[in-house]
Parts: C-alpha cells; structure tokens; sequence
C-alpha cells in the first residue's frame, strides 16, 4: 500500500525529538551517553531527588541555538515551564520543557528538491528514562514487573515541530532525511534513529484535493525508522480515508504504530488527552541569550548540506537534487577540488554516486582529477577506472602507476571493431531490433550489445568506443 | 552562652567541643520527652564530629567561625546519609545521598549537627501539628504550639537544646515560630541562601535562614551558610553583605515606616497585646535616632490570597514525585496507577492532600488565568507597593503574628484559621524581601512576642542593624 486514492490529499506535519550531543545532562553533571549498565549515568538530580535542583547547560543551549539558526528561526528569550503528568520514567513526574516561550520560533527547512517545510518552533526540554516491562511478552498490561532505566533521564532534547506542509510519505521521508543532515552537520546530534537518539511523532489527517480545510488529524507514535514512517503514514491516511467513505468521522486520537503488524491503534482520545498544567519552572530563570553569543554561534555554522548541494550543482553544472548523493556522503568537497583541478564534473559525481559508498579513503583531488582525464582521454575504459579509483580509496598513489601495474591500455579502436563485427555477427536478432526499434528499444540493445564486447574484451573495451562503433555500423 | 561566645572559646582551645556537645546533649536528654523538637538526635555523630574538632584545634587547626557550636536543622534539609523526612510518612526511612549545601557550609564552618528538627508536613503549617510524627510542643508553654512549619527549630533553640538552629521559610516558617517561641528568627533575600539540598515546598518562596537566641548569634549563622552557590539557578551571583560587623551601627538617620494596614488598627485579626509591643518597638527605634511613622502599603491584604493560590500551585508539582515509584513509602496495587494513588492516600497527611487539590485546581486548564495568573499579578503588585515604599523608607515594621503562641488543637479544625497566622509574613516571601522577627517583650500571657523587620532585596545589614537596636532595647525594658 502506497500513497492515497485519486481524489484525496494527505497532509502531515511531524514533530522529531533528537537527543543533543552534550557531553552532560541537560541539568546536570550526569554523562550523557548512550547505553552502560541500567542506572549508572545517574545522580540526584536526573533521579529527581527531593531537594534536587537543575541547573542548565550552557552546551545544550548553545547547540539549541545553533539548531534554530540553522533551520532559518527567530533565536529569542525563553523560559522553561513544567509539564506535570505521571509516569514511572519521569522521575519527578514532570519534564522541564519549554512551552508559550521556546527558544527558536519560525523557521523553515528546505527539502533537497527546493519546497520549504515551516518550522513552528524547535524548543529545549529533557528525556524521560526507559521502562522495561519483564514477564507478558514485554507489554504493560500483561507483565509481572516493570523495571526503570534512568540513565537517558534528563539527557537534552530538542523538540523540532514542523507545520503541516508535507503532502505524502515521500515528503516527510525527504524532510526526515534532511533535518536529520542539518543536525549531523552542525554537530547538534548523531541523529542515530536505531538508538532512539532521534524520534518522530506525526501528525496526519487527510482531506479532499483541493480543500484548504484541513481535516482531523490523528498523532501517531513510535515510529522508528524511516520506512516505518513512510508506512505509518500511508496506513494511517488510507485508514482515515476509509472512515470517511464509510461516512464515519474521523476523531482526534493519539495512536500507536505497530510495526510488526503493520497498522496503528488508539492509545487515548482527546477526551482522554493530559491536562499537562504547564507553568513556568520556579528553580530555573529565563535564558536571554545575549546577540553577540547568538552572532557568535551563527558565525561558526558549517556550510549546511542545502547550500552545499547548490554550491556542488553550480560547479558541476548539474541540479541540487542531482547533487544531492555526493553532499550526502560528504564527497563535496573532494569533488569540488577535484573539478577545480580540471576534472570533468559528471565523471567526479558519476564516481560519488556509483563507487565511493563507502567513502573517499586515500583519494586525492589530484589523483581523482588525473583519473577523470585518463578516462576522457580513452586511457582507460569505465571497468578499468573502477578498478583503478578503489585502489586509490585503499591506498592511494598515482593512477598512471596503478593503471601500468594491471596492464591495462586502451584498446585500439580497429581491434573494438573487429570485435564488435563478432559480436554482431552471432546476434543477428538481436542486431535486427536494434535497427528497427525506436530510440528506448535502441537504447537497450545498445546496453546488450555493449555487455557483450565487454564480456569478449574481458572489460578492456571502452564502452563509449563500441556505442560509438555500433552507431557507425548502423548508419552503414 | 551564645554561639559566638562558644565559638571563640572552642577555637582557643578554652572548652573542648566534647564538653560542649555533650552539655547540649544533656539538656535534650532532660526535656526533649515533654517538647518533642527533634525527629532526630544525632547524638553518636555529634560526638564523633566534636571529636574531630577536639584534635583539629589540638594540631592547631582553626576549625572555622562555628567550630564546635551544636546546630540543629529542620527536617526538609538533606543530611547525607542520615533520615530526612519532612515530618512526613512518605518520606520516613529515605536517606538521601547527599548533604543541602547549607549543611555542608555548617559542618564547613566546624558547627556539630546535633539532630534533625520536627516540622508540618512538607513546611505546610504554621503550628507543627501538621507533623506524621506528632507535635512539638512550645518549651514556654507546653500547651501551647511553638508555631510552624519550623517549629522543632524554633523549639529547639527556645529550650536550650541548641544555640542555633536552620529552619526554611515559605510564607513565614521561620518568622512565626520565632516570635511565639521568644527567639530571633531570619528570612534572607530570596536568592541569598542556597536552596541545594532543601526539599521543596513552593520553589518560588521557598528560603532558608537561621534560628538564634541573639541577633548577633543569627547573623553569624546567616554569614556561614548564605552567598552564591552554583547549584542553585536563582542564587544571586554576587558576595554576601557582612552582617557581624555591621550590628553596632544603630538606626540614627534611618527611616522606617509602620505598614498600616498590618497593624491593630489595619487588621482584625491583630491582638492588642502584640500590637502594643509594636508600637513599643517604634518608640525604641526613634529613640535610637531613626524617623519612624506610619505608611500604607494597601496590596499587602491580599498577600495571602495569592500566596495560598501560588505556594499550593508549586507545592502539587514538586510533590508529584512522591509516587512510590524511586524512594519513600510504597504501598504496593495491582497497576502503576493504582499503586501511586495508594502510596500517596497512605503517606501524605490531609493539609498536604489540601493543598496538592488546591494547586492542582488552580493550574487546570481552563482555570489556570482565573487563580494562578492573577495571583501571580497580584505578586506582582505586592512587589511594586513594597518597592514604591522603600523608596521612602529604609525599612517597615508590623507584627510577625497575630497573636502569642495558640493552644494546641485550637486551630486545626479551621484551615483558613490557621491560615490567617501567615498574614503579616507572606508579603515579604512574594515579593523576594528579606525580613526577620526580633522578640520584643511579652504579651498579656506573659508569652513572647515578636517584632518584624522587613527591607528591601540584600538590605541584611540594614534590617540586622534595626534588629540589634531591639534586641538591646527588649533587654533593658520598656
């Protein structure tokens, strides 16, 4: 099941918690950490022991502030404000959060395709602790004991709330991905959605096309994954769709994601929605960040991946989105050097994308600038310069010296005729629908007839050569 | 002997801290039964610390401004190791990992924590009936409460059980027990004194301060554990004012206003017997050479209205994670739920489940704009009017209580009753002021009376130096 009917749109908006990367707790000395013995990055205060109080951390909220400047929002004076509800993992049965004054309001995000998301607010607040439920098969209502973990208690958090502008689980996959960038690159988080260091709730609700009413929407949580969240929201759109075309009516929920069967359920009504009694936090004082800290801190932002995929696209003459690989992997500036150096660009990115998954390695804007021309120049064929590029990656050194090393030269043109003659030959079909068929149907035996000499050259073949011997001997 | 006079003799080596540790213990020993001060008497540690002290000074070491000088501490302040438990079965067998700042500036200073002192559950009363553990009795009067919520500290120091004493202050907890036990009683700046360590009541009032049978005794003590501390975001970042050297300076030149509307005429519930001490105070405070007259600070009445929206308010917060789930009491229910509602029904006695309502009502949606937001504009307004009046005076005066000290039960039945103790010291907890209660004679009872001094944030000196003209003026007559 994929996207909606004709004739309905899906809007969602989705609220992401990511985990800051201080070195301490939001209000405390305690490490903030991942993982370690069950209660051990603990102290009274993330305990929430009487008499306990917090004290800020000046790291997390200048990482905070680096999130709001760097999803384009209005850095201001905030305060902190309780949030009061029970609950096991909260040990003092409130959070610290930020409520009618947050610190970064009215921003915007732009996915790689070049739509701005809004960004209502993105506010500081701390993490609960984990519960572990023993016995049951894990679940609440059926295990014999409850256990709690209190060392992700009080770690920072920010809360990144987006306006409802994405239309499709696409959308919001695309909007995942690329705050989740943003927030690597600014070194704000590790943004590890498997570690739960990032976490999205969405809202959905669903509306005929063209309405610009929108309609009741449901929350779903615990999503996981990104591929959870791209079918949490198709499941949950298709669901709301059906009860309207029962002639039902969609009610405001909060619901649950469940992965293992594919679907959500309701976890509370909005009669049954917490009154939270928010007020502001007695033992902490506002945070007015002074402008020249703020001035400071914008300063020190990297370049963000948006604005290195244009810088990328316009030095290689290609798309943001075409770029968009090779900034994702953190090649841009290799391939930017390596165009500065000479290199084609469309070869530089064709190798980001194709062969440099696992990285750059030893290799050099120079040596990458020198294999791009070796390639140009027909000293080596695609096969060859593949071979040649991951033995840069392992080791670097010079490409002329490895390709020397495998022997490898290009082949004459007249030996890639003789071959291609041969190859022709023992395909007479096929070669009959590569002259009849339209430029689709050519272009794939093309791709037929290029694998073949390949396969008879043992990959020393330059495969621009043979498409270029096979359009000759067309024409003939 | 105060402890200043006890101090200096320890420190010289004249009287060993055993000897004088043991002396107090001795007076614990022979009264503590009718008065019921402590929840808690230290009495193996205490020796064990005067000890230590012993041969500090023996190698030369000067053990600090309080070496050897017995203090006791209310039961909401942290003692690491040792049963803190707000006069409250919920927090019965806790035993925090840590010492409050306070105490560790105490023990710093060479002080010997003799035992943890009786409170009203959760610092929530002014008679220290509201205690899971019983009462404490005034040591003038048995029949008679000492006040509260700090009454086992107030008692304390009134029965010689200790020359000094800490207590906390949310609407007038140090205040009120001092003036209906005879002592001086002090509520700092908010901000001046640490809150690390103090188990909270209502954040935003919430101060801690010093109990003392002299002024001079109550500044030291407010010197040792006041000044900036990192622990606590609203501790004012900046040097404590001496307060020690400044006792002798006098009132000469300085002005004072007479609230009015706190006053035997302004008030009702105002006793003429503790308003004629007042009166009395102003005439001795002008004969020192200050301008004394009366002055109206009209938002003042509604103080405790406010205070008994916003303390509640804050109170059913902090209090939330009395759930049975960390620490404390547990009484054990088949559900999460179930088991937090009957840990709670179990553990917290009924004005603290008053107040938990109260707040909890005054923050719900729909509600919160009508109760806690005005109430806060009302702080607000209280504040300016306080700081609209300093501009004219140094310092105000009116009475700490109503009235002497209550017999026991007369006002538990009637919450708003026992409220209405509070109305004289609220003012000065909203507004962040410090003020302290100086004894000043006796009323018609022959029980004591206090006298409140109140300034302006961080005018300890000022407000110290009054203090001292009364205590000296108390002592010679009237």
């Amino acid at each position: 099941m994929s996207g909606v009917p004709d004739g309905w749109e899906v809007v969602v908006g989705l609220e992401v918690h990511a985990e800051l990367a201080t070195a301490t707790k939001m209000f405390s000395g305690a490490p903030n950490r991942f993982g370690g013995n069950p209660n051990t990055h603990i102290d009274p205060v993330s305990l929430g022991l009487p008499g306990s109080l917090p004290v800020l951390n000046e790291r997390a909220v200048e990482l905070a502030i680096r999130v709001g400047l760097a999803l384009n929002c209005r850095v201001q004076r905030s305060v902190f404000a309780r949030k009061n509800y029970f609950y096991p993992d909260m040990p003092k049965d409130f959070q610290i959060s930020q409520y009618d004054q947050p610190i970064n309001v009215d921003g915007w995000l732009e996915l790689p395709d070049g739509r701005r998301v809004g960004i209502e607010r993105a506010h500081l607040e701390e993490d609960t602790g984990k519960t572990v439920h023993v016995g049951g098969g894990g679940r609440i209502h059926e295990a014999a004991y409850s256990l709690v973990d209190y060392n992700r208690a009080g770690v920072p958090l920010i809360e990144i709330v987006g306006a409802p502008d994405l239309r499709s689980a696409d959308d919001a996959r695309a909007y995942v991905g690329e705050l989740r960038a943003i927030l690597v690159a600014i070194g704000a988080s590790d943004g590890k959605m498997e570690e739960g260091s990032m976490r999205v709730d969405c809202n959905v609700s669903v509306r005929p096309e063209g309405s610009q009413q929108l309609g009741t929407r449901c929350e779903v949580k615990n999503i996981n994954s990104l591929r959870s969240l791209g079918r949490a929201i198709d499941y949950e759109a298709r669901r709301q769709i059906d009860l309207i075309d029962a002639g039902e009516v969609v009610a405001q929920q909060t619901r649950h994601w469940d992965e293992d069967h594919g679907r959500t359920h309701t976890l509370r009504s909005k009669e049954e929605a917490f009154d939270y009694r928010y007020f502001p936090e007695p033992d902490l004082v506002p945070v007015d960040p002074p402008e020249a800290w703020v001035t400071e801190i914008a300063n020190a932002l990297p370049l963000l991946p948006g604005a290195r995929r244009k810088r990328l696209a316009e030095a290689a003459g290609t798309t943001p989105a075409g770029a968009a690989l090779t900034v994702e992997r953190g090649l841009d500036d290799l391939a930017l050097a390596a165009i500065a150096e000479g290199a084609e660009a469309a070869r530089v990115l064709i190798h980001a994308e194709n062969n440099l998954a696992g990285g750059a390695g030893f290799l050099t804007a120079d040596s990458f600038a020198a294999l791009t021309a070796m390639e140009a120049g027909g000293q080596l064929t695609a096969t060859q310069a593949k071979t040649v590029l991951a033995e840069l990656v392992a080791a670097g050194g010079e490409p002329t010296d490895i390709a020397n090393r495998h022997g490898f030269e290009a082949m004459e043109t007249s030996e890639v005729e003789t071959i291609v003659d041969q190859v022709i030959a023992a395909n007479p079909d096929e070669w009959t629908e590569f002259l009849g068929g339209d430029e689709k149907e050519r272009k794939k035996k093309s791709g037929f007839f290029v694998g073949q000499v390949m396969k008879a050259t043992g990959g020393q073949a330059d495969g621009r050569v043979v498409n270029e011997v096979l359009e000759a001997r067309a024409a003939d | 002997m105060s402890a200043v006079d006890l101090a200096a003799s320890v420190r010289t080596g004249q009287r060993s801290a055993r000897s004088v540790v043991e002396e107090y213990l001795e007076a614990i020993d022979a009264a503590e039964d009718r008065i019921h001060a402590f929840n808690l008497v230290m009495a193996d540690e205490a020796l064990e610390a005067a000890d230590a002290l012993d041969h500090r000074v023996a190698s030369g070491e000067d053990p600090g401004p309080l070496a050897g000088v017995p203090v006791v501490a209310k039961d909401n302040l942290c003692t690491r190791g040792v049963p803190t438990t707000c006069g409250s079965l919920i927090l019965q067998n806790w035993r925090p990992p840590y010492d409050a700042t306070v105490v560790k500036r105490l023990s710093a200073a060479g002080a010997v924590l003799v035992g943890k002192t009786n409170m009203d559950e959760f610092a929530m009363g002014s008679s220290t009936e509201n205690s899971a553990f019983g009462p404490t009795r005034n040591p003038l009067a048995n029949d008679r409460v000492p006040g509260g919520s700090s009454g086992g500290s107030a008692a304390a120091v009134a029965a010689g059980f200790a020359p000094l004493a800490l207590g906390s202050d949310t609407g007038g907890s140090i205040r009120q027990p001092a003036a209906l036990c005879g002592v001086v009683g002090v509520k700092p700046t908010y901000g001046l004194v640490s809150r690390y360590g103090l188990v909270a009541f209502a954040s935003s009032l919430d101060q801690v301060g010093p109990f003392a049978t002299t002024v001079a005794d109550a500044a030291l003590l407010l010197e040792v554990v006041g000044g900036h501390d990192p622990m606590d975001s609203t501790s004012i970042p900046e040097p404590l004012p001496g307060l020690v050297g400044v006792l002798e300076d006098g009132v000469d030149g300085l002005r004072i206003g007479v609230i009015e509307e706190l006053s035997g005429d302004g008030l009702d519930g105002i006793a003429s017997d503790v308003q004629a001490r007042v009166t009395a105070a102003a005439e001795a405070l002008s004969a020192a050479g200050a301008t004394v007259e009366p002055t109206s600070v009209p938002s003042t009445v509604y103080g405790l209205s406010a205070y008994y929206v916003i303390a509640p308010a804050e109170a059913s917060s902090n209090l939330a994670r009395y759930d049975g789930v960390r620490y404390g009491l547990r009484v054990d229910a088949p559900s999460t739920p179930e088991m937090n509602t009957a840990t709670r029904t179990a553990g917290f006695g009924d004005e603290v489940k008053r107040r938990i309502m109260l707040g909890t009502y005054a923050l719900s949606a729909g509600y919160y704009d009508a109760y806690y937001l005005k109430a806060q504009k009302v702080r607000t307004l209280i504040a300016d009017d306080l700081r609209r009046a300093y501009q004219q005076f140094d310092l105000l005066v009116c009475p700490t209580a109503p009235t002497t000290a209550f017999p026991l039960g007369e006002k538990t039945a009637d919450p708003m009753l026992m409220y209405l103790n509070d109305v004289c010291t609220i003012p000065s907890n909203l507004a962040g002021h410090p003020a302290m209660s100086v004894p000043f004679g006796t009323g018609d009872d022959g029980l004591p009376v206090g006298v409140q001094v109140l300034a302006p944030a961080m005018a300890e000196p000022t407000m110290f130096r009054a203090a001292s003209v009364l205590e000296a003026a108390a002592v010679n007559g009237p």
